[in-house]
C-alpha cells in the first residue's frame, strides 16, 4: 500500500535542500573569495541570479535536445534526492528511499551527464563539444573508484539498502565505514573530488580556456533550469557519500554540517592545487584511486 | 563575399555528398522581435529589481579600457559585492561594457556579440571614444559615436575612467533598470533599420546575415 503522504514529505525535503543548497554554494564561494581576500557575493546572490534568469524575456533554441538537457540534468539531481533516505530514523525524511536505492543512486549520479551531453552536443558550440569529450571521459573514470567503493559497502554491510547500511554504522563514530574500511572511502573520496567540478579536476568548464564548455549556449531559463541542478546535485550526492561512509545523519543540523564539511575538503583541494589536463587526471585516477578500490574490496 | 562563406558542395571521406550553405547553417537571420514587459507591474518591478541586482557582463574587452576593469574583479574594488559578475559568453551576459576605442573591425564582432545576447540587454559606453571619438577623433579606422551602431544605456566619461567611476557607473545603471528605463534590446528591435544602415555605412566587408543571433 503506498502512503500518499509520502509526497508532500519528499516536496518538502526538496525544498530545504534547495534553500539550503542556495545559501551553502553562495557562502562556498564567499569562502573561496577570502582566500583571494576578496569579499565576494552576498549570500543571498544565488536567488537573485535565479529570478532573474527565469525572468529574461527571450530565450532561442537549437533543437529538441537543446530542450531536454537542462531537464534531464535537473531530473538527475531531483530524482537522486527523492530516491535516497536523507534523514536517519526519520519517518518523514526518508522520501521513497526502497530495498535497492543503492544501484538506482548509481544510475542517477551518471544520468544528468549523459543527458546534458546530448543537450550540449545539439548547441553545435566548438567549445561545448570539446567540453563534453572532457567532461565524458573523466567522469566515466572517476565512476570507476566510486563504483568499487559502494561494491565494497554493499559487500561489508550484505545490503544495497542505503538505509541499512547507515543503520549498521550507528553507535558510535569508530563504527562509520571510514573507519572500518578507510580504503573504500579514500577511493570514493578521491571519485568524489573528480565529480565536483573545482580544481584540479574543472578541465571540463575550464573558464579561462574552453568559456566554459558544455553550458557555453545554454542562457535564460534553461540557464536557470541548469543553476537549479546545480545547487541540488552536489548535495544528494554528498547525501550518498555521508550514508554510505560517514554514519548518516539522524537530524537536519547534523546533516548540514556533514554535508557542509565534506563539500569543503572539495574546496580545500581545489585552493591549493592547479588543474590538471584530462590525461593527468584521467592517469591520477587510475594510479591512486583504482587501486585504492581494489584494496577496499579486498579488505571486506 | 569570401570564398568560405559560399554555398558549395562538398565529398565527405565516405564519398558521401552534402551540401553546405555557411550563411544560412551557421546563423539565423530572423529578425529582432519588440519583447514588451508583458507581466503584471510587481511581477516586472520584482524581475527589474532582480535584474538590477545580477549584472552579468560579457568579458570582451574592445580598447585600453578594458584594462580598468580588470581590478574590478581583483580585492581592492571587489565588483562581486555588488551583484556584478562576469560571464564568458554573450548567450549569458546582460550587460556589455564597450570599453574604450571601438575599430571598424572589432564593431562587426561586437555587433554579433550584442546580438547574440539575450533580452533585455544593456550597453555602457566606457571612455570618452564612445561618446565623441575622444582623442581618436580624427581616426580612419574608429567609430566615433557608439550611439549611432548600438542602442547605450549610460556613459562613463572620462579617459580613462578610474574603476571608482565602473562602480559609480554599475549604481546608476542599477538605478536605470529598476525605474524601468533599461529597454535598450526593445529599442534595437525598433530601430533596427536605422542602426543596420548605420553599421553598414562603416563596415565594408559585412559577410554576414543582418541579424546573427
Amino acid at each position: 500500500m503506498f502512503e500518499w503522504m509520502k509526497i508532500p514529505y519528499a516536496l518538502l525535503t526538496l525544498f530545504i535542500v534547495v534553500n539550503y543548497g542556495l545559501l551553502m554554494t553562495a557562502l562556498i564561494a564567499k569562502i573561496g573569495a577570502r582566500v583571494g581576500r576578496r569579499h565576494g557575493i552576498p549570500i543571498y546572490q544565488n536567488y537573485i541570479d535565479l529570478i532573474k534568469n527565469y525572468g529574461l524575456r527571450s530565450s532561442i533554441t537549437h533543437g529538441f535536445m537543446f530542450y531536454l538537457g537542462p531537464v534531464f540534468r535537473l531530473t538527475g539531481g531531483v530524482g537522486l534526492i527523492l530516491f535516497v533516505p536523507i534523514i536517519y530514523g526519520s519517518e518523514v525524511f526518508s522520501n521513497f528511499s526502497f530495498a535497492g536505492d543503492l544501484i538506482l543512486a548509481l544510475y542517477f549520479i551518471f544520468f544528468g551527464t549523459l543527458g546534458m551531453a546530448l543537450g550540449a552536443g545539439e548547441s553545435g558550440h566548438p567549445y561545448a563539444a570539446i567540453g563534453i569529450s572532457r567532461g565524458l571521459s573523466q567522469v566515466t573514470m572517476a565512476e570507476l573508484p566510486l563504483a568499487m567503493a559502494v561494491f565494497a559497502v554493499a559487500l561489508q554491510y550484505q545490503t544495497l539498502s542505503i538505509t541499512d547500511i547507515v543503520a549498521a554504522q550507528q553507535g558510535g563514530i569508530l563504527n562509520w565505514t571510514l573507519f572500518t574500511n578507510p580504503f573504500a572511502v579514500a577511493a570514493a573520496m578521491m571519485s568524489f573530488l573528480g565529480s565536483m567540478m573545482r580544481p584540479p579536476f574543472d578541465v571540463v568548464l575550464a573558464p579561462q580556456e574552453i568559456p566554459i564548455g558544455p553550458p557555453t549556449e545554454y542562457h535564460s531559463s534553461y540557464l536557470a533550469l541548469m543553476q537549479t541542478n546545480r545547487v541540488i546535485f552536489p548535495i544528494a550526492k554528498i547525501a550518498i557519500f555521508m550514508s554510505l561512509f560517514f554514519g548518516g545523519a539522524a537530524s537536519w543540523p547534523v546533516f548540514f554540517l556533514k554535508v557542509f564539511l565534506i563539500y569543503m575538503v572539495s574546496v580545500f583541494v581545489g585552493v591549493v592545487f592547479p588543474r590538471f589536463r584530462v590525461e593527468q587526471s584521467i592517469r591520477w585516477f587510475l594510479i591512486w584511486a583504482v587501486p585504492m578500490g581494489v584494496l577496499g574490496l579486498v579488505w571486506v | 563575399m569570401k570564398d568560405e562563406l559560399k554555398k558549395r558542395i562538398i565529398t565527405g571521406p565516405d564519398g558521401f555528398e552534402f551540401e553546405v550553405d555557411p550563411l544560412n547553417d551557421y546563423y539565423c537571420d530572423a529578425p529582432p522581435k519588440v519583447h514588451p514587459p508583458a507581466y503584471v507591474k510587481i511581477v516586472e518591478d520584482l524581475f527589474n529589481w532582480a535584474r538590477s541586482e545580477s549584472i552579468w557582463i560579457l568579458g570582451f574587452g574592445t580598447g585600453c579600457g578594458a584594462i580598468e576593469m580588470r581590478p574590478l574583479m581583483t580585492p581592492r574594488f571587489d565588483a562581486y559585492r555588488y551583484g556584478v559578475q562576469w560571464r564568458p559568453t554573450p548567450r549569458q551576459s546582460n550587460l556589455f561594457i564597450i570599453s574604450g576605442y571601438l575599430s571598424v573591425k572589432t564593431l562587426k564582432r561586437v555587433i554579433r556579440s550584442y546580438e547574440q545576447m539575450q533580452s533585455p540587454k544593456y550597453v555602457i559606453g566606457l571612455g570618452s571614444c564612445t561618446i565623441n571619438g575622444g582623442m581618436y577623433w580624427d581616426s580612419y579606422n574608429t567609430i566615433k559615436k557608439l550611439d549611432e551602431y548600438l542602442p547605450v544605456d549610460l556613459y562613463i566619461a572620462g579617459c580613462m575612467p578610474r574603476p571608482e567611476a565602473l562602480l559609480k557607473g554599475f549604481e546608476d545603471l542599477k538605478k536605470i533598470i529598476r525605474a524601468g528605463e533599461g529597454e535598450g534590446a526593445n529599442i534595437y528591435a525598433k530601430n533596427f533599420d536605422w542602426y543596420k544602415a548605420n553599421q553598414k555605412k562603416v563596415i565594408q566587408d559585412w559577410d554576414m546575415p543582418d541579424y546573427n543571433w
